[in-house]
């Protein structure tokens, strides 16, 4: 079944709140996705030439400040380590992104890579949404917006790494209510391309196909709007971007969502039920969106 | 009057209490308050009630409704009104998908939008959408009028049996087996009654109506392709 919820900030005054309502929202879809929950959260930018990455090991003890300063010291950077009970943010000063990732493949495969970019932080756990939200702190998050995923598997295991949200790219990821009709085709024709997976997830499948439609230099509107033709099943997408989000369903759209608006936010949920306590929400415009079209709202529009 | 705040009581404490009620009740008139999405709010009423609810529901509201009114001030999710028997469901915001989906009777008033697949199987309710709806309008419709004031989404009245659909703004596309339809006084007169009573000022003669062409009641190869 599953639960999907998205919330971007228009009025900055209200960014303190953000993991606040974000968290409300998140336990409003338990009853649609009661094994798992994760969130990414848009905050506390860094500069052009850091790369942050959110990192994921079981093993809640595990040395994360040993892990960074063997990164700084192989990548001849500066990091900077940030443990969340079994997920970590490590900042990479100055060091690229890529470099980070190619370093914790060879040397550290027992770690898994959730989230990088400069903003993005994605942190997601088997257990009820509230006590995911609780583990990792997010009420206390601020930030401009953020995705979150109750998940009530279908089609694959039910374990971290197979909870969403899914990272495509630096600083985008996806969270997704549906099922994709045929991911093992796809994700062939991807592996041929030369895209890596991590999991058997048809999500991820889905991360790919657009983190593979924009490497090819395809905007995130034209990826997205490639994904209508080539991608096949239900779904109901909500993406999380450096500065905006976007909703995209497919053309039957069995999969619900509503999305609502104020002037001092935009909210997107499988149902209003997440919504329903946002301030100010009795006077927000409130829709069904239509299949097949793209909705996308960014920062630079922002007051 | 009796009022029901929905913060503080269950949805299926209502429901219960609507439910419970005797058929010479003179507590006729309920107001609700803070439904914040809840679904199956006032659903399966029995009795002619006159139900105000304030704010947005979720899922199913006032499904399977008989001769009780239910007015939803605010937006309605899923399925508004499905299975209605008789009565009357107003929603003066915009509703999902699927509403009025299966009703057998009644009159369902949308004053917003409504989603896709409304009217879904429809089997003689009436369903007045000031706004305009999404695709695969009627899908399947028995019986009972779909009337929309504004623009229609694809494959509209697609395996529509004998359900009739008036519609003034644009339509996208037709389905499968729906056709447009010469507008006669019965028709119109029809037409007329719904708007009025929907509260729509709107004039029958600005609708184009449409039905069935018969063509796929049963199963003939020569027509396969427009299965």
């Amino acid at each position: 079944m599953c639960g999907i919820v998205g919330l971007f900030i228009k009025n900055p005054e209200l960014s303190d709140s953000l993991g606040d309502h974000l968290t409300t929202m998140l336990i409003g879809m338990t009853e649609r996705g009661p094994d798992s929950a994760g969130i990414a959260v848009y905050h506390h930018e860094r500069a052009d030439d850091t790369a942050k990455l959110t990192l994921f090991h079981a093993d809640t003890h595990y040395r994360w400040r040993e892990l960074g300063g063997d990164m700084g010291e192989a990548l001849g950077v500066e990091t900077d380590v940030e443990v969340k009970d079994n997920h970590a943010v490590v900042a990479v000063f100055g060091g690229d992104e890529a470099g980070a990732r190619a370093w914790l493949k060879a040397t550290h495969p027992e770690v898994r890579v959730m989230g990088y970019g400069r903003t993005m932080e994605v942190y997601k756990d088997m257990g009820k949404p509230a006590d995911v939200a609780e583990k990792f702190g997010v009420r206390k998050m601020t930030g401009t917006h953020g995705i979150g995923h109750t998940r009530m598997a279908t089609e694959s295991a039910v374990t971290t790494e197979h909870s969403h949200p899914f990272t495509a790219a630096a600083d985008i990821c996806l969270v997704h209510n549906g099922s994709l009709a045929s991911p093992n085709r796809l994700r062939k024709w991807l592996e041929r391309r030369g895209m890596e997976f991590e999991t058997d997830n048809d999500t991820e499948v889905a991360a790919r196909y657009f983190a593979f439609r924009m490497g090819e230099g395809a905007t995130l509107d034209e990826a997205l709007e490639a994904g209508l033709k080539d991608l096949d099943g239900f779904y109901t997408f909500c993406l999380g971007t450096r500065d905006g989000f976007a909703v995209l369903r497919d053309p039957i759209s069995c999969k619900p969502a509503v999305l609502a608006e104020t002037d001092d936010w935009v909210a997107m949920a499988s149902e209003f039920r997440s919504i329903a306590h946002l301030p100010g929400v009795k006077n927000a415009s409130i829709w069904e969106p239509a299949p097949a079209t793209l909705y996308t709202w960014s920062l630079e529009g922002r007051a | 009057m009796s009022a029901v705040d929905l913060a503080t009581s269950s949805v299926r404490d209502l429901n219960s209490a609507l439910h419970g009620l005797a058929a010479d009740s003179n507590d006729t008139s309920w107001t609700i308050d803070n439904p914040d999405g809840a679904h199956a709010i006032a659903v399966g009423l029995d009795a002619p009630l006159e139900v105000t609810i304030n704010g947005h529901v979720g899922y199913y509201c006032a499904g399977m409704n008989k001769t009780a009114n239910v007015t939803v001030n605010g937006h309605t999710g899923w399925g508004i009104a499905e299975n209605m028997m008789s009565g009357t469901v107003r929603v003066t915001g915009n509703a999902s998908q699927a509403a009025g989906a299966t009703g057998h009777g009644g009159l369902l008033v949308i004053e917003g939008d409504a989603g896709h697949r409304c009217g879904i199987s429809m089997k003689g309710i009436d369903i007045v959408v000031k706004g305009s709806i999404g695709h695969f309008g009627a899908f399947m419709g028995q019986a009972g009028n779909l009337v929309v004031a504004g623009d229609v989404g694809e494959n509209l009245g697609d395996s529509l049996y004998e359900a009739r659909i008036y519609v003034r703004g644009k339509v996208a596309s037709l389905g499968a087996d729906c056709v447009e339809k010469d507008m006669g006084p019965e028709h119109r007169a029809t037409l007329k009654d719904l708007l009025a009573r929907a509260g729509v000022d709107a004039d029958p003669k600005d609708f184009r109506r449409y039905g069935s062409a018969r063509r796929l009641y049963h199963f003939n190869v020569d027509h396969a392709d427009a299965y």
